[in-house]
């Protein structure tokens, strides 16, 4: 369980994060979701301590990270994959060479046991024949594969998918959408995704928290945020025809 | 290691030829300046390998490559910056800074030396392909030139100076390159950045340095 307890984050005096205290279950994908600029990037980047937070707590089961120095970060950051919303997959180094880096850095595998968890990793988010290609050569939806495998490539408890599906036309958006939801469940992963994807929202908005002017604006599941009578969510869920039909 | 072969190798082809050109037109220049015959001609080759080994292919060279080195460096930097690659060596339990700039850092303080010697060996070369076959000063004289009056210790202190342009060009266009906000447009001003103050600083610490170890 990943907890956030009265988080604040400001830029200069542009206050992002207005006291935000969210929890986040194992077993679950845990959707933040709100308008673009509404902090779930920076929130995120709290949460797994890219950006430092001005006030607040944010714990990884009883261990309270926002207090820990970068080596101890390491532990848990060890514990921790990340998909990057534009996939942040390394240039100069091939797929397969991306999904074994974590594994290079922190086991002592044998380079045959390497490539054996990258190939698995591969498999799992259905992507074979691609191992000696570089990011620059392969599509957008191939690429956010290769980031999921890459995260978790070390078996994380926790993931963290910043936008998982921008920039995917909806069928490939989908299948990236179920591929989180199932390995979630397959290892009982703390996952977290941020998205304002409105099919995402449905299709696996286990628990669903909406950011809107730094504040937490709304908890609930999918079931629920359809029927909601917050005029600020529903502006947000209801901002197209397909939606408002959905009511 | 590939940061040598980035860094360092690439390099070769420009050094070479700017330093050839450089030092044939420090040899024509000397020997128009040398009308009296109280002067003798050998003056040429060794005001030449003096130029040469003292300031030009030390400081200039290092300043060309602060140009080229540089703006790689903040430039890859930079772009791995603003597409969250650096986020996520973070992420995966690594210093990204120590990582990624502490290679290069290594790279450049080894190869640069040896670009720089290289660039003394062809600046001298072209000054010699110029004198001869321009007639203004034989051979044997100018080879004579060459070697009289050397002090070992202009070359350490050529050296010395290399290596420490060689940390200022790579640390300071890394920071600008790691320290990147925004997106390609920023790339572009954190590569422009590193460069100029990468060229400034190796300017001023070329003058510390002189005062430092000639003085
Ligand atoms: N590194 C940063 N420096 C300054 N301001 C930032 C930074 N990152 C994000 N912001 C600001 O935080 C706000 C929320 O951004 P973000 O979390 O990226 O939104 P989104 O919900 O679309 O992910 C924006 O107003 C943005 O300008
Ligand atoms: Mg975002």
């Amino acid at each position: 369980m990943i907890e956030a307890k009265n988080v604040s984050k400001s830029f200069g005096d542009n206050l992002v994060l207005d006291e935000v205290s969210v929890r986040f279950e194992p077993g679950k994908c845990n959707l933040i979701i709100g308008q673009s600029g509404s902090g779930k990037t920076v929130l995120m980047k709290c949460l797994v301590g890219l950006f430092e937070i001005d006030s607040g707590k944010v714990l990884y089961g009883d261990r309270v990270f926002s207090k820990m120095s970068f080596d101890e970060m390491k532990m848990i950051r060890q514990e921790i994959g990340m998909l990057f919303q534009g996939g942040a997959l390394f240039d100069s180094m091939t797929v397969e060479e991306n999904v074994m880096f974590p594994l290079s850095m922190f086991t002592n595998q044998t380079p045959a046991e390497k490539l054996e968890r990258a190939n698995f990793c591969l498999s799992r988010v259905k992507l074979e024949n691609a191992n000696k290609l570089f990011p620059a050569e392969i599509s957008g939806g191939m690429k956010k594969r290769v980031a999921i495998a890459r995260a978790i490539a070390m078996n994380p408890k926790y993931l963290f998918c910043d936008e998982p599906n921008s920039g995917l036309d909806p069928l490939t958006a989908n299948v990236i959408d179920i591929l989180i939801s199932e390995i979630t469940q397959e290892y009982n992963i703390t996952t977290v995704v941020n998205t304002h994807d409105m099919n995402s929202v449905i299709e696996i908005g286990d628990r669903i928290s909406y950011i809107h002017k730094g504040k937490l604006w709304w908890q609930g599941d999918n079931e629920s945020i359809l029927k909601s009578d917050n005029p600020e969510l529903n502006e947000f869920v209801f901002a197209t025809e397909l939606t408002r039909k959905l009511k | 290691m590939v940061e040598i072969d980035n860094l360092g190798l690439d390099s070769v082809g420009i050094v070479a030829f700017i330093s050839t050109f450089m030092g044939a037109v420090l040899c024509i220049q000397m020997a128009f300046n040398i009308d009296t015959p109280l002067v003798p001609l050998y003056t040429i080759g060794f005001v030449t390998r003096q130029s040469v080994v003292l300031e030009f292919s030390p400081t200039i060279i290092s300043l060309i490559l602060a140009g080229k080195v540089g703006s790689r460096v903040a430039s890859e930097l930079g772009t791995m910056r603003v597409t969250e690659q650096i986020d996520a060596i973070e992420i995966i339990g690594i210093n990204p800074a120590t990582y990624l700039i502490f290679p290069k850092v290594v790279a450049a303080v080894l190869v640069n030396p040896i670009l720089i010697l290289m660039s003394m060996m062809m600046a001298i070369f072209g000054g010699w392909l110029a004198g001869v076959t321009t007639g203004l000063v034989a051979s044997s004289t100018y080879i004579y030139g060459i070697k009289a009056f050397f002090d070992s210790y202009d070359i350490v202190y050529a050296m010395i100076k290399t290596v420490v342009f060689a940390f200022l060009i790579v640390s300071i266009s890394g920071y600008h390159g790691f320290y990147t906000k925004g997106g390609a447009l920023e790339v572009g001003a954190s590569s422009t950045k590193g460069v100029v103050h990468s060229s400034i600083a190796i300017i001023v610490f070329n003058l510390i340095l002189t005062q430092l170890l000639l003085a």
